[in-house]
């Protein structure tokens, strides 16, 4: 008997198998320590972390296992190292929350371990049930994140909110999925790519099992017009939730509505491309208008995140490997931005208690010149204005709409980036062209003063690394289609 | 090796200086006097090593020179590519002259925020002096859209009243019209598979593809021209910018939509720019004579110099248009002039409006009783605006108008109408302000030029009279890339010419 047909090939899932198994060893010694529990936990959790993004790193060949469920290629680690950039930082910004807070909450980093652990496998999967699951426990992680500050209104209301339409629109997904093994018979994603490809016609229940999928994707994006829950859940979760909200998840969820439709569903690109080019200039557009009127600074994020992943969307809508480089650029530059205009937001802090108007940085300039240029750096990236990281971005992504041929998406999409210069300039007025009213505290946490300024340098210098992100990128752009 | 490294010297020495403005430390008084001074010692540096770019130049030659290339981006096959030719090099001269200037006419007027006002002046420079250098498009593109920051935060801050919105305005104006341009070199590098501006020459774009990309680089120049009728932005930043904010909008960042004219529109899309050729005379002739009447009639002095230039603009979109050496010559030569003559004047502006706050022409009447120095000065620039033989605003528009000439004659009749009404408003603002009797007493305490503002304005004086009485210095650097350009123009038309006849 031939040993490598009974036991299960684990070898490429070994960095999410660490991760669960780490996670849970964690969880046990969570209620064995008694003191600094919180520090012990959250310090162990980034050190599981980065020997988990080791582990991705030293794989280099692309492979199948558990009966080809779950899939490892070069953009699934490209995705993977991100979301544990992504991930360690939001940790790293959450210390100084974490303290203030009367709760002991030493579950808080290891939830974010298990949804990092789902965020991975959507990563990877290679099949509709795995999709499902991954997706559930990423899903299920963060609802209990989002409600993680129990004894206030705002942050239950946000975890309910965030629950009740999550469990939704897994259902829609569910339904979805359940749709296309009816009409296809099987559940992985290469044989659905057979049936997609051998048949002659395309049967419209296969059709309508896709767009239940794509919703269910569009709303863990959260993309209009599946957009309504993310700014009341940005605006109530605690911030450092929110900055983790903002980053992974969306990552997450992007690579696997990519590998979704470029690898099962390429062939019924005619279908559905007019789809994803109707959602992506909706997105830069409600995004960019409707951030105009916000005032809570963590409101304004929230659509300008869902614009930012309209943009994103334009590399899918090409629906070709130049497509999914300029994705992967985009992601890149946007994880460094956000990371840097959180940690900006858990520095606002007046009289030792958190503010979140885009008011109260009136005049910042002044009082502190350098939270102030942090925030110029960061606001010009988000809308695109070179030499900075945003600028490469948006190049690369437009750069993959010229090249498939799509004219108007890109036209529409680039004026609407003027829409949205607008109210990043506007924060950059409040900053730097009004008075001072009452300062805001200084920054007393080294950790957050880390992450502003390293974030800052990242973008201000990123010309200089686009070299090698980009070669890495391009490497990376070729999902698993090749693979039997 | 010098002559490799000189440019990139010059391109990042005004931001090497604003690193150091940015690390000092003390009293904020102490601070603003050694940031002022330090900004001045940088920026005059840079501008005596950019004599040296003339002393190296070779002007018989029409190839960039002082070129340096270094891989950057290998998979798009871009890289940091710069170099100077005939048409660039009094760009870069022109930058390197106004900073200090500009510095110095800020010495008393910002006492606000110094620093940063000085950083953000020698950011600009480097910006600047890059886009005129950048052999590279996406290397010229991002200077081209990062220069924005700093004039937004220079019209911002340290502006007049309205000056909230006319930063905006300035910026998504101009934001509108470039992200269409990145559109269009975006499409040109998926067209050739790369952004190298000399590959990129060479190339020939499909017709259709042609008047597309065209069309989206002329948005984008057409608004820094400006051009009627995208030119309201300017009044605007013009009015609402601090006296060296307006000197730097004049000087330089007018002269980027002339300059992109000549580097990519009309290089790399002959046959377009041969066909929309009509509309930009039809828009110049607009401009030139719509503005000179709307300058006649404004309040406000610095609106007025503000509309003399979209109108004197116009004259130099006529020129290059004309496509013969007497045009672009001539509006190249026009391009520096109203450079440093629109600078000069609003100098002038800035002189009384440090004095007194007011800007409006009604409040000011014979000054040049106490100030005849400033009135002297004054009638200089006035009259080189004018175009009086002698200074170098003649002869900008006497080459000019030649070449409109040659191509056609109404053109050149209705440009010409600009020089009358141009002198109708010049001396009827100069009347105003500084003859007749000194009636407002609040004027009687107004003092004649400082020694710090006659040394601001004596180089500009001597370059004028200089361009004006003996050209050819200036001319005979540019010929050459001129006569090449326009040969590669006329060569590519006939080509066309030739196809179209076989095809046919």
């Amino acid at each position: 008997m031939n040993l490598t047909t009974t036991l299960p090939i684990i070898a490429p899932a070994s960095a999410e198998i660490f991760l669960a198994i780490s996670g849970l060893i964690l969880l046990m010694a969570g209620l064995f320590i008694n003191k600094n529990t919180l520090k012990i936990i959250s310090y162990s959790t980034i050190a599981i972390l980065l020997v988990t993004a080791t582990l991705v790193l030293i794989q280099s060949e692309n492979a199948l296992a558990f009966q080809a469920l779950f899939i490892s290629d070069s953009f699934a680690r490209f995705i993977k190292v991100l979301i544990i950039i992504g991930v360690i930082f939001s940790i790293i910004m959450s210390f100084d929350y974490l303290k203030r807070s009367e709760n002991n909450l030493f579950e808080y980093p290891i939830l974010i371990l298990f949804a990092t652990l789902g965020m991975m496998l959507m990563v990877s999967s290679n099949n509709l049930i795995l999709l499902y699951m991954s997706m559930e426990l990423q899903s299920i992680a963060l609802y209990v994140l989002a409600t993680i500050q129990r004894n206030t209104l705002k942050s239950t209301e946000a975890g309910l909110k965030y629950f009740v339409l999550g469990a939704f629109s897994s259902g829609i997904l569910l339904y979805g999925c359940s749709i296309i093994y009816g009409f296809t018979g099987t559940t992985s994603f290469n044989g659905i790519a057979t049936v997609v490809s051998t048949s002659r016609s395309t049967s419209v229940g296969l059709i309508i099992g896709l767009i239940f999928l794509f919703s269910g994707l569009a709303f863990k994006v959260s993309i209009v017009p599946f957009h309504m829950w993310a700014p009341d859940v940005y605006e109530g979760a605690p911030t450092p939730v929110t900055a983790l909200f903002t980053l992974a998840p969306k990552i997450a969820a992007l690579a696997l509505f990519l590998r979704v439709m470029l690898d099962p569903f390429r062939d019924l690109l005619i279908s559905w491309q007019p789809l994803i080019v109707f959602l992506s200039i909706a997105s830069v557009l409600v995004g960019g208008l409707a951030a105009i009127m916000q005032t809570n600074i963590k409101r304004l994020i929230a659509y300008s995140s869902i614009a930012h992943m309209g943009y994103s969307l334009i590399g899918l809508a090409s629906g070709n490997e130049t497509g999914v480089t300029g994705i992967l650029m985009y992601l890149t530059t946007y994880t460094f931005t956000s990371i840097g205009i959180f940690s900006f937001i858990l520095c606002m802090r007046r009289n030792d208690s958190p503010v979140e108007n885009i008011s109260d940085l009136t005049g910042l300039s002044d009082t502190h010149p350098m939270m102030a240029l942090a925030l110029m750096i960061f606001m010009l990236s988000m809308s695109g204005i070179p030499p900075l990281a945003g600028f490469f971005g948006k190049w690369f992504v437009f750069i993959s709409a010229i090249d498939a041929g799509l004219y108007v998406l890109a036209t529409i999409g680039i004026l609407s980036s003027v829409i949205s210069a607008f109210y990043y300039l506007r924060i950059i007025k409040i900053m730097y062209f009004e008075k001072a009213a009452q300062p805001l505290d200084a920054i007393r946490d080294k950790k957050l003063q880390l992450t502003l300024c390293g974030s800052a340098m990242i973008i201000v210098f990123f010309f200089f690394a686009i070299t090698p992100v980009y070669n890495t990128a391009i490497s990376s752009s070729i999902l698993g289609f090749n693979l039997s | 090796m010098i002559k490799q490294w000189l440019l990139t010297i010059v391109i990042f020495g005004p931001m090497l200086g604003a690193a150091f403005i940015m690390t000092l430390r003390g009293r904020t008084d102490q601070i603003a006097y050694s940031s002022r001074c330090l900004a001045l010692i940088t920026s005059s540096i840079i501008f005596l090593i950019s004599l040296l770019i003339l002393a190296f130049f070779e002007q018989d030659s029409a190839k960039f020179q002082l070129v340096q290339k270094i891989n950057w981006i290998p998979s798009l096959s871009s890289s940091y590519h710069i170099g100077v030719d005939g048409i660039s090099i009094w760009f870069v001269m022109m930058s390197t002259l106004l900073t200090p200037i500009c510095i110095l006419a800020s010495w008393e007027a910002i006492q606000k925020r110094v620093r940063e006002y000085m950083i953000a002046f020698l950011v600009l420079e480097s910006m600047m002096i890059g886009m005129f250098c950048a052999l590279d498009i996406l290397l010229f593109y991002i200077f081209f859209e990062a220069l924005l920051i700093p004039i937004f935060l220079i019209i911002g801050v340290w502006g007049g009243v309205h000056r909230f919105y006319a930063a905006f305005k300035f910026f998504l104006y101009t934001l509108v019209g470039s992200v269409l341009m990145l559109l269009a070199i975006i499409s040109m590098y998926c067209y050739t598979g790369t952004t190298n501006l000399l590959t990129l020459m060479q190339t020939r774009f499909l017709p259709e593809m042609q008047t597309w990309l065209w069309l989206a680089f002329f948005f984008s120049f057409a608004v820094k021209v400006p051009m009627w009728p995208l030119h309201t932005w300017l009044p605007d930043a013009h009015v609402e910018a601090p006296t060296a904010g307006s000197v730097m909008l004049a000087g330089i960042l007018l002269k980027i939509g002339g300059y992109g004219f000549l580097r990519f529109s009309i290089p790399i899309f002959p046959e377009a720019s041969a066909d929309f050729t009509p509309m930009v005379y039809a828009l110049s002739v607009m401009s030139v004579i719509y503005t000179s009447l709307v300058a006649l009639v404004q309040q406000d002095m610095k609106k007025m110099i503000a509309y003399s230039s979209v109108a004197h603009m116009g004259f130099v979109t006529v020129g290059i248009f004309t496509m013969n050496i007497m045009g672009v010559d001539g509006s190249i030569f026009y391009m520096l002039s109203h450079g440093i003559v629109s600078s000069a004047l609003f100098l002038c502006v800035g002189v009384i409006y440090d004095r007194m706050r007011i800007r409006e022409i009604k409040f000011y009447g014979g000054i040049a009783k106490n100030m005849p120095r400033y009135a002297m000065i004054f009638m200089i620039f006035m009259l080189a605006s004018v175009g009086l033989p002698g200074t170098s605003g003649f002869i900008g528009e006497l080459l000019i108008l030649t070449g409109a000439f040659q191509v056609n004659t109404w053109i050149a009749a209705f440009t010409a109408s600009g020089l009358i009404l141009g002198a109708a408003y010049m001396l009827y603002l100069y009347r105003r302000v500084l003859f007749g009797k000194l009636e407002n007493e609040q004027l009687n305490i107004l003092l004649d030029l400082s020694p710090r503002e006659i040394a601001m304005f004596t180089p500009l004086i001597i370059l004028i009279l200089s361009m004006g009485i003996y050209p050819s210095i200036f001319t005979d650097m540019m010929s050459a890339s001129v006569e090449s350009l326009i040969t590669n123009y006329k060569a590519a038309l006939n080509e066309n010419a030739m196809s179209n006849l076989t095809a046919g």
